[in-house]
């Protein structure tokens, strides 16, 4: 078990292209970090030049207090755990589980330990004589996970792990690898592209976009305070509602624009925070005609036309709400509910929050 | 089939066994001639029933040859077409399958290059260059023996080829899982890609063995010492040495003999195949 040290790493391909810039991140000893982002954002990558399997072109990478840029993947005592499972096709479930060991020249008597200690933790015993390709997908990702914990590694990297599964599993062993990982105590590093994975799973999220970290914390830090417009759009299922400050200005909306920090022309409001009527004077209070209700079990998302300017923006309430498509209605949301941001640079304009200064500070670095 | 119609049936079944008859009627020719007398084949008419000297004529060509047209006893020229075949057939594999990984696993300067150069020579078969070869081979001091027959023939452009293509179908997370576990190239190589490639070895073995048994031209050239004979050339001996007529009965009972076995070893990788096959379908 060790911490994760990443000072100023950059990764730039033979094209010139540029995937990673710039990331420090400190991870602490045990710790489950989650790195989230869309697609091509850095975050494989990053992950890649942890486990050894990408070269890094500059920046150091400290695995516990070992600096670890140019070891081989085998010598940097992790274990990852691949998107498609990488399961070694012509061995059995025993076998791929033991063969990192087997390399490693371990005791055949400790190798059997182990691997059985695994088995019955990740509950593949019965399947241990298989082949990877008579085993379901579930099973799969487990014999994959298995490989992993064998090691007994510093780190396990995990690469989009689930993605495969269907979402049913997904969400099981979702649970499962949070709960082994607390049990096991090892640190981890677990990209993802899935929002809710990333907030579910994470003791922090760490937000990548374009090859840098937006935002670093806790994840219902990242939910509450956004650091970014980014982030503010990718965290959050539905997305936040953006609406510009000049509508806000021009139509009336209440007491609460007038408190918006100066700099602001942009304002995000979680679909959460929203809600159907008259709000007090101190609100942030929206008119609009309902264009679509979309019931989805025991919440509803209203889909509202502001008045005005057809700006779509999407309401969620408890339950089912009795209205009309085509209808006319008030909304409202919170003072404390609005996300002031600055359209140009993206940032928050009421002020940093410790937990993104690492976030702005690589961001600097980057630029 | 989509049409079960009893004629249409019927024809193709036609058409399938008129194709099945014309590919064995010269197999089934050549084992009919080969239990006929000596005699039969002056009056110019083919037997299609067997004969008699079945046996006798076997015997007489596994022990004795045609001793007085230069030709030795048939064991001896098995022997060496089975050894040069398994030569080529062996040097051929072991040398493709790692140039393949090396042009597919490893970054080396002119990597491409040397892939378009190896695949070029795909359009040099042995006849093309046999006379500078023969040349190389002569001044090597190579005629007449095992080296000579088979050095010359075991590189192979296809089989390169061949494993480059299934190397690349392997996902690329498998090395860098092997990677992760602490695996070297060559470790992964022979742990992983090796016995990944089990069918395709089979597959390539089959048909390099039968391309090097059915060598004809180059030992023809290189070799004039009986001891070094192969059978397709003793058969070439056989029908056009000494001043008698051809032995037919003779000839066909050689023939018969040499197309064992490559007939034997596609029996025993067939079953390989289908082993490797059935796997990869669970």
């Amino acid at each position: 078990m060790a911490s994760i040290t990443m000072d100023d790493l950059h990764k730039v391909y033979a094209g010139g292209v540029q995937a990673v810039t710039g990331v420090s991140l400190d991870i602490a000893d045990g710790e489950m970090i989650v790195l989230v982002g869309p697609s091509g954002c850095g975050k494989s990558t990053l992950l890649r030049m942890v486990a050894g399997l990408e070269t890094i072109t500059s920046g150091t990478l400290k695995i516990g207090e070992r600096v670890v840029n140019r070891l081989e993947p085998a010598d940097r005592d992790i274990a990852m755990v691949f998107q498609n499972y990488a399961l070694y096709p012509h061995m059995t479930v025993y076998n791929n589980l033991a063969y990192g060991l087997k390399n490693r020249r371990f005791p055949k008597a400790e190798i059997d330990r182990r691997v059985r200690e695994a088995a019955e933790m990740l509950e593949i015993a019965p399947f241990l004589d298989r082949k990877p390709r008579q085993l379901s997908g579930g099973q799969r990702q487990r014999v994959a996970m298995g490989r992993a914990l064998v090691r007994e590694p510093a780190a396990f990297l995990f690469d989009e792990p689930l993605s495969n599964l269907d979402a049913k599993l997904r969400v099981q062993m979702r649970v499962e690898i949070r709960q082994l990982q607390k049990r096991l105590g090892t640190t981890s590093l677990y990209v993802t592209h899935d929002q809710l994975e990333a907030l579910t799973m994470a003791d922090r999220l760490v937000v990548l976009n374009g090859g840098v970290i937006e935002q670093v914390g806790t994840p219902m830090d990242v939910y509450r305070r956004p650091a970014s417009v980014f982030v503010a759009g990718f965290i959050g299922s539905p997305a936040m509602n953006m609406i510009d400050m000049d509508y806000l200005r021009a139509s009336d909306a209440g007491g609460a624009v007038d408190h918006l920090p100066k700099g602001t022309d942009l304002v995000g409001i979680r679909p959460d925070d929203l809600s159907v009527g008259e709000g007090g004077p101190e609100a942030l209070r929206l008119k609009g005609e309902v264009v679509l209700v979309e019931p989805a079990g025991a919440e509803s998302h209203i889909y509202v036309n502001l008045a005005g300017s057809h700006q779509p923006i999407t309401v969620r309430i408890p339950g089912l709400p009795d209205l009309a498509e085509g209808a006319r209605v008030p909304i409202h949301a919170p003072r404390e509910a609005l996300h002031p941001f600055d359209r140009e640079t993206g940032r928050r304009t009421d002020g940093a929050d410790p937990a993104s200064a690492g976030a702005r500070r690589a961001r600097m670095q980057g630029a | 089939m989509v049409e079960n119609n009893r004629w249409g049936t019927l024809f193709a079944h036609l058409i399938l066994i008129l194709g099945v008859a014309i590919v064995v009627f010269p197999v089934y020719v050549a084992i009919i001639a080969s239990t006929h007398p000596p005699g039969t084949f002056v009056r110019g008419v083919m037997p299609l029933w067997p004969g008699t000297h079945g046996w006798e004529n076997y015997w007489t060509v596994i022990t004795e040859g045609r001793s007085r047209a230069g030709t030795p006893p048939i064991a001896g020229m098995m022997w060496n077409s089975f050894i040069m075949a398994m030569a080529i057939t062996i040097g051929k594999l072991s040398i493709s399958i790692l140039s393949a990984f090396a042009i597919v696993y490893f970054r080396f300067p002119f990597r491409i290059f040397f892939f378009w150069i190896i695949f070029l020579t795909l359009m040099l078969p042995v006849e093309v260059r046999i006379v500078p070869t023969f040349q190389v081979v002569a001044n090597l001091g190579m005629l007449n023996s095992f080296a000579g027959l088979s050095i010359p023939l075991i590189a192979s452009a296809t089989a390169t080829f061949l494993f480059r293509q299934f190397f690349m179908t392997v996902p690329e997370e498998l090395m860098e899982a092997a990677r992760v576990d602490g695996a070297g190239p060559m470790k992964f190589f022979k742990d992983i890609l090796l016995p990944l490639s089990i069918t395709n070895i089979a597959a390539l073995f089959v048909i390099m063995f039968i391309y090097g048994w059915n060598q004809y031209l180059w030992p023809l050239l290189i070799t004039t010492d009986p001891n070094y004979y192969t059978i397709v050339m003793g058969i070439q001996r056989m029908v056009t040495g000494g001043d008698s007529e051809p032995l037919w009965h003779l000839v066909m009972a050689t023939v018969v003999l040499a197309a064992l076995p490559p007939v034997l070893v596609i029996l025993l990788m067939q079953r390989l195949f289908v082993k490797g096959l059935t796997e990869t379908e669970k």
